[in-house]
């Protein structure tokens, strides 16, 4: 996993607090703009995030209020990227389980390695749900950097190396 | 055992359906590959497979494939993710066999 971390993928100037979004293809579009911002993606690929949905349906709502806006890879994407947005109020993406969504992470890549560390730290921040409700209920980017960072070098201190996980149990 | 994490583009959520899965299996001790593919390429790849993982929406499109499809709601709670996979393999795997690794099928049912 030689892959650039959390913080490194997703720029200040990809964050967006709040956004306004009336419905599900709105807030698909401010992550998509937020990658256009910063250079990661030419505005062909917002559509191809919204393309995605139509064509293979709201699976991008990876769990309860969150959605991760993505496409494959295209001549569309420049560089491995992320954007993060929090919605002034939730929208319905059709999940059956998990609608409606709070948070669109938006995320561009030209393979399928580069983004696997912050992936695997976003997925991590995400599981606690103090932490989401922090992430979501912040004012400002610097108030989500700062949440991502600490958790980031809290991740990153000794220790991080050896997984818990020690077999307890059979299975079967 | 092998499984097949199935997702849109091969990237995003499939890529974290294997990193929650190696979590799993690794609390479960159990031995598996965990490889993603796309749902373009999934059912190609499932003869392959011992079990499946994706999530609903993803599940029906895929439709009927040879091995078990394990549907995932939350792609971030590893506790759903061991108890699926618990039930799963516990299911498919014949009492008393362990798995190391490139054990072959009976698993998944096959049926011919």
């Amino acid at each position: 996993m030689g892959s650039a971390p959390l913080s490194g993928l997703l720029r200040p100037s990809a964050i967006r607090v709040g956004a306004i979004a009336a419905d599900w293809r709105a807030a698909v579009r401010v992550a998509g703009d937020a990658l256009v911002t910063t250079g990661v993606t030419e505005d062909a690929y917002t559509n191809e995030m919204i393309a995605t949905v139509e064509e293979l349906g709201p699976y991008i709502v990876i769990a309860p209020g969150i959605a991760l806006a993505h496409s494959r890879p295209s001549p569309a994407v420049r560089r491995v990227g992320m954007s993060l947005v929090t919605l002034a109020g939730p929208v319905e993406f059709g999940h059956r389980e998990n609608d409606p969504v709070r948070l669109v992470v938006g995320l561009a890549a030209p393979d399928s390695d580069g983004h696997v560390t912050a992936l695997a730290t976003l997925a991590s921040f995400l599981s606690d749900e103090a932490r989401r409700e922090a992430l979501l209920s912040a004012q400002n980017v610097a108030e989500i950097r700062a949440l991502i960072v600490e958790f980031e070098n809290r991740a990153a201190s000794p220790g991080r190396g050896t997984l818990k996980s020690r077999p307890r149990r059979k299975a079967g | 055992m092998k499984i097949l994490a199935v997702c849109g583009m091969g990237l995003g959520s499939g890529l974290l359906l294997r990193m929650q899965a190696e979590k799993a299996l690794r609390e479960l001790g159990v031995q598996a590959d965990v490889e993603v593919a796309d749902i373009g390429t999934a059912r190609a790849l499932a003869a392959t497979a011992d079990l499946i993982l994706t999530s609903e929406d993803l599940a029906q499109q895929l439709g009927a494939v040879k091995p078990r499809v394990v549907t995932i709601t939350n792609f971030i709670d590893l506790r759903e993710m061991v108890d699926k996979l618990r039930a799963a393999i516990g299911l498919s795997e014949p009492d008393g066999v362990r798995t190391e690794g490139g054990l072959e099928p009976p698993f998944g049912r096959m049926q011919h």
